[in-house]
C-alpha cells in the first residue's frame, strides 16, 4: 500500500487497514465501503473505498477530511484449487514460471501479479485432468520480460529431473514476452529430450472469464498425450476463437502480435501441428525427431548480444560493447546487410576471436551474404551467416555454442549446424 | 387517496450515447449484418473467486459456446477482447458529468471502472465494464423530489443474433457502446408519476445533446412493491408510454398475491409436496390434443398434488390466477404449459378424468387441487417441481423477482431476482480524477434546461407552449428548430413531428429512425411547392421504406400538377356526373369535392381544388 504520506497519517490514525469498512466524510460529502489498496496510478491525495454497490470510488482527502473505522476487516478464507492427478492416466508435469497465464489481481496491492501455482492454473481447466495425471510444480513466479539465462537453466533442469522422474510429457507455464527466446534456449539445452517439452502462455490473464489460458493448457496437454512427439514446443491459439491451437517449433516460433491470442507465428515453416477443439491433432509434416541420447547441456554464455542494424547505425556507439563481448548477433537488413561503417568494427571483432553471426530482420527468408557488395565484405571480414534463423534464435543459439563448443571456428560451425530444426536449406511456398 | 397510492416504484435508465464506443475508437452504430464467426467460452477464474461465481459461471457455460460476429467500422480487436481497451471516450466521459449535473448528482473525486461479471457471452470479456460518476442527486417533477441513487457510465452489451441453446451467436456491434445509468430512489407513488419521472430523465439525458435516438437506444427497468409485497424487477421496458400500465398491471398482480395469502393462511393451507406421480395411464382415452400428442411422442403425463390450493389457482372470475403463476414457472423449464384443476374440465379433458384423477391423488377435500403436465418425463416433473415451488411461495406472500415487459401492458416471470453481482476492479483502464475545476466549467456550460427551451420555441416560432413541451418531450425540439429554421412552416413542422409521427408509431413504424437530413429534404420540397401539405403522412410512410422524400414524391405520383391539368382532371369528374350537377346545381360542390380530392389528393390543395370545382361547375350548368 503506497498512500500518500498524509492519508497514511489519517489511515494510522484512526487504525484503519486495508479490508476494513470506513465512513469518510470529505468536503460535505459522505462515502462508507471498504478500504482498498492505493492504485499505481491513482492520485496521491485520494482514498479508494469500495461501496457496499460494489463500485469503487476514489475520495479526495483534504486536511478537514474525516475518517473512522466502523467494520474490522474479516479475513476470507481463500483456499486454492489443485491440480487433480487420475492414476493410471498419462503421467504429465506442469511446471510454473509465472507469466500472464499464472496472473490473477492481488487484492492486496490491487495489482496483477503472476501469483497462482501452477496446480491452480491446471484446476481452472478440469479437462486437463481427465487426459493426464498433473503433476504440477510452481518454480518461479515472474513476467517473462524479467527472465534471463539462468531461468532458463533452471528450467532445463527442471525439465530434465521431471523426465527422468518418468514424465510422458512436461508443459511450462510461461509469460509470452520472452516465451520464444526460453523456448529456443530449452530446444538447444535438452536435444534429444525423451518426451514432449511444451511451453504454454495466455494473452489474457487468469482472472478472467475469457482467458485463453485454459484452452490453451488442455490443448498443450492433449499434445503431451497424443502428439507423439519428442522436443520443445510452444502451444498458443492458432486463430481468434478458443477452438483452433497450433504447435509450434521451439526454435522457430516468434510472438508477432501485442495482444492477440493467436500471437505466436512460426517463421520459416508451418507450424508442427494443428489442434482443433476435441483435441484432434493435424501433422504439417512427416518430420520425425532422430532418435538420440538425450543429453543435458545447459550451459550458457551471458556475454552475448543481440543488435538490430539500422540505417545509419554508428559503430562508434556500440564498439566497447561488441569488443567486450564473445559473441553478437545483427538483425542486419534484407538478405543480411549492415551499413558498411559497420562493416571495420565487425572484422575487428572477428580478429578478436569474436564471433559475429549476421541474420535478417525480414525474419522470413534466408540470408545470403554473397549476393551483394555489403555481403560478401561482411563475410570477409569473418562474419557469420545465420541461415533463416530467426535473429532472437540464433542469438540464444550463440549464446548456447559460445558455452558448450571451443574456438571461434567451432562456433561458426555449430552456428550453421542445424541442432534443433532452427534452420533449413529448403523453404517451401506454403509458408 | 387514489387506490394507487400505496406502491413503491424506482426507475433505472440505459441511454445509449452518441458518441464513439466506450473503450475504443469505433463507431457506434448497428449494422445489418455480420462478418466473421469466432468461437469462445467463458469460464469460471481460476483461483481465489467466490463459490457463487464459480457455480453462476459453471451453470453458464455448461456446454453452452459462443460465436461472435464483426460488424465493418463498429467492432475492433478491443470489442473482440484481442486488445487491451483504451481510455473511456473523453465526449462520453463528459456526457456523464454533464448529466450528473442536472441531476444534482455529486460527482465523485476519482472515477474507477470496475469489472461486473457477466455470464451470458454477451460481453466478450465475461464482465461488463461500469463506473460510479456521481450519487445521491435529485431532480423534481410536478413539486415532487425524487431521489437519484447513481449515475453510472457502462459499456453495452453485445446483440444477440441467434440461440440454439448450445450455441449463442452475438453481434458485437451494440458491444462497447456507451450507456448512461441512471437509478433513482424508490420514490414514485403512482403510475403515472413513474411516466412523468422517467419522461423527465429522458428530458435531461436528450439536453446533453449526445444520446442517441430511436427504438433501443433507451431502456427502462423498474423496480415495484407494495406494502407487504416484495422488490419486483421489470427489466427492458421501450416503450414509454406503456410504463403506468406495466406499474398498475404490478400493483394488482401484488395485491392479488396478498389476497391468496390471506385466503390460504385462513384456510390453514400448509406447502403442498414436492411429488410427483406419473398418471399417463389414467389418461389413454383422453380426448385432449395436447396430452395426445404430448404421449404420442413418448412423453409421459404427470400429475402433482396441491391440497388446499383449489380456487386460487383460477378464482373469484379471474381475479384470483396463481395458476397463471405457476404456469409461467413450469414454462422456463420448457415445456408449454400446465393444466390445473380449477380449469378442468375443460381442454378436451372430461369430468369423468378429472374425477379419476381426484380419486386416484386421493384428493377429497374441497379446496384440494392438482396440476398436470403432459411433455417429456423428466421435463414434465422439472416443470410442475416449479410450478408446486411457485404455489408454496403463495403461502408467503409475493416472491421478489425479475419480470419480463410484453407489448400489452403485461408482464411474465423471467428468473429470480439476482444478488448483487460480483464487482472486480478493471485494472485495464487506469483511475480517472475529476478536479472541482472541471466541475465547475461545466456547472457554468450546463445544457438549456427544458423549461428555458420550452419557453424559447413559444416565444421564436409561434408555437403554443403544449406543442413546445411534446416537442421536448419526444426530443425532437432540435429537429424542430433545425427544421424552420431552414424552411419556415413552423406550425407544420410542429404538427408534423407531433401528430403525423405518433400516427406512424401507432402504425408500427420508427419515426425516429428518419435522418434528419431525410427530413430536411421532406420540407424543403414542400416550401417548393413540390407536394401539398396533405401528402406528408403518405410521403412519411413511404420514407419509412428508407426512401428520400424526393423518391417518395416520385413514387407515390405526388408531384403537384398545374392549374391546367388539374382543371381537365375535374372537368372529368363533372361531365361524368352531368346529370346530378344540373340537377344539384351549386350545392353538387359538397357532394363532389370527395372523388375531386380522391383523385388529386396530395397534389393540389384544398381551396385550389374548390376553387377549380367551382368553375368547371359554372362551366356546366352554364
Ligand atoms: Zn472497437
Amino acid at each position: 500500500m503506497t498512500y500518500s504520506e498524509s492519508i497514511l497519517k489519517l489511515l494510522s490514525s484512526i487504525s484503519a487497514d486495508t479490508g476494513d469498512v470506513l465512513s469518510v466524510v470529505s468536503r460535505g460529502r459522505s462515502y462508507r465501503g471498504t478500504l482498498m489498496p492505493h492504485h499505481d496510478l491513482s492520485s496521491p491525495d485520494v482514498l479508494i473505498i469500495k461501496l457496499g454497490s460494489g463500485y469503487n470510488v476514489g475520495v479526495r482527502i483534504y486536511g478537514d477530511s474525516t475518517a473512522e473505522v466502523v467494520g474490522k476487516h474479516a479475513a476470507e478464507a481463500v483456499t486454492e484449487a489443485t491440480a487433480e492427478c487420475v492414476q493410471g492416466l498419462p503421467r504429465v508435469a506442469v511446471i510454473g514460471a509465472g507469466g500472464t497465464i499464472s496472473s490473477r489481481m492481488d487484492r492486496v496491492t490491487g495489482t496483477v501479479r503472476p501469483m497462482l501455482s501452477a496446480s491452480a492454473v491446471a484446476a481452472a481447466a478440469p479437462e486437463v485432468s481427465r487426459i493426464a495425471c498433473i503433476e504440477a510444480r510452481s518454480l518461479f513466479s515472474l513476467f517473462s520480460d524479467s527472465m534471463d539465462s539462468g531461468h532458463w537453466q533452471e528450467l532445463a533442469r527442471a525439465a530434465a529431473a521431471a523426465m527422468d522422474g518418468g514424465a510422458e510429457g512436461i508443459v511450462i507455464l510461461h509469460g509470452t514476452d520472452t516465451m520464444g527466446y526460453t523456448a529456443a534456449a530449452l530446444s538447444f539445452m535438452l536435444q534429444g529430450a525423451s518426451c514432449p517439452v511444451v511451453l504454454v502462455g495466455a494473452q489474457r490473464s487468469s482472472d478472467r472469464p475469457s482467458s485463453d489460458a485454459p484452452s490453451n493448457l488442455t490443448a498443450a496437454v492433449r499434445f503431451c498425450v497424443d502428439g507423439g512427439r519428442k522436443g520443445v514446443f510452444v502451444v498458443m491459439h492458432d486463430t481468434l476463437g478458443d477452438d483452433s491451437f497450433a504447435v509450434h517449433l521451439g526454435t522457430r516460433v516468434r510472438k508477432m502480435h501485442t495482444s492477440r491470442r493467436d500471437a505466436f507465428r512460426s517463421s520459416d515453416s508451418m507450424p508442427v501441428a494443428h489442434i482443433d477443439a476435441d483435441g484432434r491433432i493435424t501433422y504439417n509434416d512427416c518430420m520425425s525427431e532422430p532418435a538420440r541420447e538425450p543429453e543435458l547441456k545447459d550451459a550458457m554464455e551471458k556475454r552475448t548480444l543481440l543488435l538490430q542494424a539500422y540505417p545509419g547505425m554508428d559503430p562508434a556507439v556500440f564498439e566497447d560493447a561488441v569488443m567486450g563481448s564473445r559473441g553478437v548477433v545483427i538483425a542486419g537488413f534484407g538478405m543480411g546487410h549492415t551499413g558498411t561503417a559497420m562493416i571495420p568494427l565487425v572484422k575487428k571483432a572477428c580478429d578478436a576471436g569474436i564471433t559475429v553471426v549476421i541474420a535478417s530482420q525480414c525474419l522470413g527468408g534466408t540470408t545470403d551474404l554473397t549476393m551483394y557488395e555489403t555481403g560478401r565484405a561482411l563475410l570477409q571480414a569473418g562474419a557469420v551467416p545465420a541461415g533463416d534463423m530467426l535473429p532472437e534464435t540464433a542469438y540464444v543459439k550463440l549464446m548456447w555454442a559460445l558455452a558448450n563448443h571451443d574456438g571461434a571456428e567451432e562456433v561458426g560451425r555449430i552456428m550453421q549446424t542445424p541442432l534443433a530444426g532452427e534452420m533449413s536449406d529448403r523453404r517451401t511456398a506454403d509458408v | 387517496m387514489s387506490e394507487d397510492h400505496e406502491m413503491m416504484c424506482g426507475i433505472e435508465i440505459h441511454q445509449q450515447l452518441d458518441t464513439r464506443k466506450l473503450f475504443c475508437a469505433c463507431e457506434s452504430r448497428l449494422c445489418d449484418d455480420g462478418v466473421g464467426a469466432y468461437f469462445r467460452k467463458l469460464r469460471p477464474i481460476a483461483g481465489e473467486i467466490e463459490t457463487v461465481d464459480r457455480a453462476a459461471l459453471a451453470q453458464a457455460q455448461k456446454d453452452t459456446g459462443f460465436i461472435y460476429q464483426c460488424a465493418p467500422g463498429a467492432t475492433c480487436l478491443v470489442d473482440l477482447d484481442e486488445e487491451p481497451p483504451h481510455g473511456p471516450d473523453a465526449e462520453a466521459l463528459e456526457t456523464s458529468l454533464i448529466f450528473s449535473e442536472l441531476v444534482n448528482a455529486s460527482v465523485v473525486d476519482e472515477i474507477h471502472f470496475m469489472r461486473k461479471i457477466v455470464v451470458d457471452g454477451s460481453n466478450t470479456s465475461g464482465y461488463q465494464r461500469t463506473a460510479l460518476i456521481a450519487s445521491d442527486g435529485h431532480i423534481e417533477v410536478n413539486g415532487r423530489r425524487i431521489g437519484i441513487l447513481s449515475v453510472c457510465l457502462e459499456e453495452d452489451a453485445a446483440r444477440k443474433v441467434e440461440d440454439t441453446g448450445s450455441l449463442v451467436t452475438y453481434r458485437l456491434d451494440r458491444l462497447g457502446i456507451p450507456l448512461i445509468e441512471v437509478a433513482t430512489a424508490p420514490d414514485m407513488r403512482t403510475p403515472e408519476e413513474v411516466l412523468e419521472v422517467a419522461a423527465r430523465l429522458g428530458t435531461l439525458l436528450r439536453a446533453t445533446k449526445r444520446v442517441k435516438r430511436g427504438i433501443g437506444t433507451i431502456r427502462e427497468d423498474l423496480n415495484i412493491s407494495i406494502p407487504g409485497g416484495a422488490r419486483t424487477e421489470i427489466k427492458g421496458a421501450q416503450e414509454l408510454r406503456l410504463l403506468p400500465d406495466y406499474v398498475r398491471n404490478e400493483v394488482n398482480r401484488q395485491r392479488m398475491l396478498l389476497r391468496i395469502r390471506d385466503i390460504l393462511s385462513e384456510r390453514g393451507t400448509g406447502p403442498a409436496p414436492l411429488e410427483t406421480a406419473d398418471v399417463t395411464a389414467l389418461f389413454e382415452d383422453c380426448g385432449s390434443k395436447v396430452i395426445r400428442s404430448a404421449v404420442k411422442d413418448g412423453g409421459r403425463v404427470v400429475a402433482v398434488r396441491l391440497p388446499g390450493f383449489g380456487g386460487v389457482l383460477n378464482g373469484d372470475d379471474g381475479a384470483l390466477r396463481l395458476g397463471a403463476e405457476m404456469a409461467q414457472h413450469a414454462r422456463t423449464k420448457g415445456v408449454k404449459g400446465i393444466f390445473h384443476s380449477d380449469e378442468l374440465p375443460g381442454y378436451g379433458i372430461g369430468g369423468e378424468h378429472v374425477d379419476r384423477l381426484r380419486g386416484f391423488l386421493g384428493m377429497t377435500g374441497d379446496t384440494d387441487a392438482f396440476a398436470i403436465c403432459a411433455s417429456d418425463g423428466k421435463r414434465a416433473v422439472d416443470a410442475l417441481t416449479a410450478a408446486v415451488n411457485r404455489a408454496n411461495a403463495a403461502l408467503i406472500g409475493v416472491p421478489e423477482e425479475t419480470r419480463d415487459p410484453l407489448p400489452d401492458g403485461t408482464t411474465r416471470y423471467s428468473r429470480p431476482l439476482p444478488g448483487a453481482a460480483r464487482m472486480y476492479p478493471e485494472t485495464d483502464v487506469m483511475p480517472i480524477g475529476i478536479t472541482q475545476e472541471r466541475l465547475e466549467s461545466i456547472r457554468d456550460e450546463l445544457p438549456e434546461l427544458p423549461e428555458a427551451v420550452e419557453k424559447r420555441l413559444c416565444a421564436e416560432h409561434g408555437i403554443n407552449a403544449q406543442q413546445a413541451r411534446q416537442l421536448i418531450r419526444s426530443g425532437y425540439d432540435g429537429l424542430f428548430v433545425a427544421i424552420v429554421a431552414e424552411h419556415g412552416m413552423a406550425a407544420i413542422a410542429a404538427t408534423t413531428l407531433l401528430n403525423t409521427f405518433s400516427e406512424l408509431e401507432a402504425e408500427g413504424e420508427d419515426p425516429s429512425a428518419f435522418t434528419d437530413t431525410q427530413l430536411s429534404g421532406l420540407f424543403g420540397m414542400l416550401k417548393d411547392d413540390a407536394f401539398s401539405k396533405e401528402a406528408i403522412p403518405a410521403i412519411l410512410k413511404e420514407m419509412t421504406k428508407g426512401v428520400d422524400a424526393d423518391q417518395a414524391v416520385a413514387a407515390l405520383g405526388l408531384e403537384t400538377v398545374g392549374d391546367d391539368e388539374a382543371a381537365a382532371v375535374i372537368a372529368a369528374i363533372v361531365d361524368e356526373r352531368a346529370d346530378f350537377v344540373r340537377e344539384k346545381g351549386m350545392a353538387a360542390v359538397g357532394p363532389l369535392m370527395g372523388p375531386v380530392m380522391g383523385a388529386l389528393r396530395g397534389r393540389i390543395d384544398g381551396k385550389q381544388a374548390n376553387d377549380l370545382l367551382v368553375k368547371e361547375i359554372r362551366r356546366l350548368i352554364g
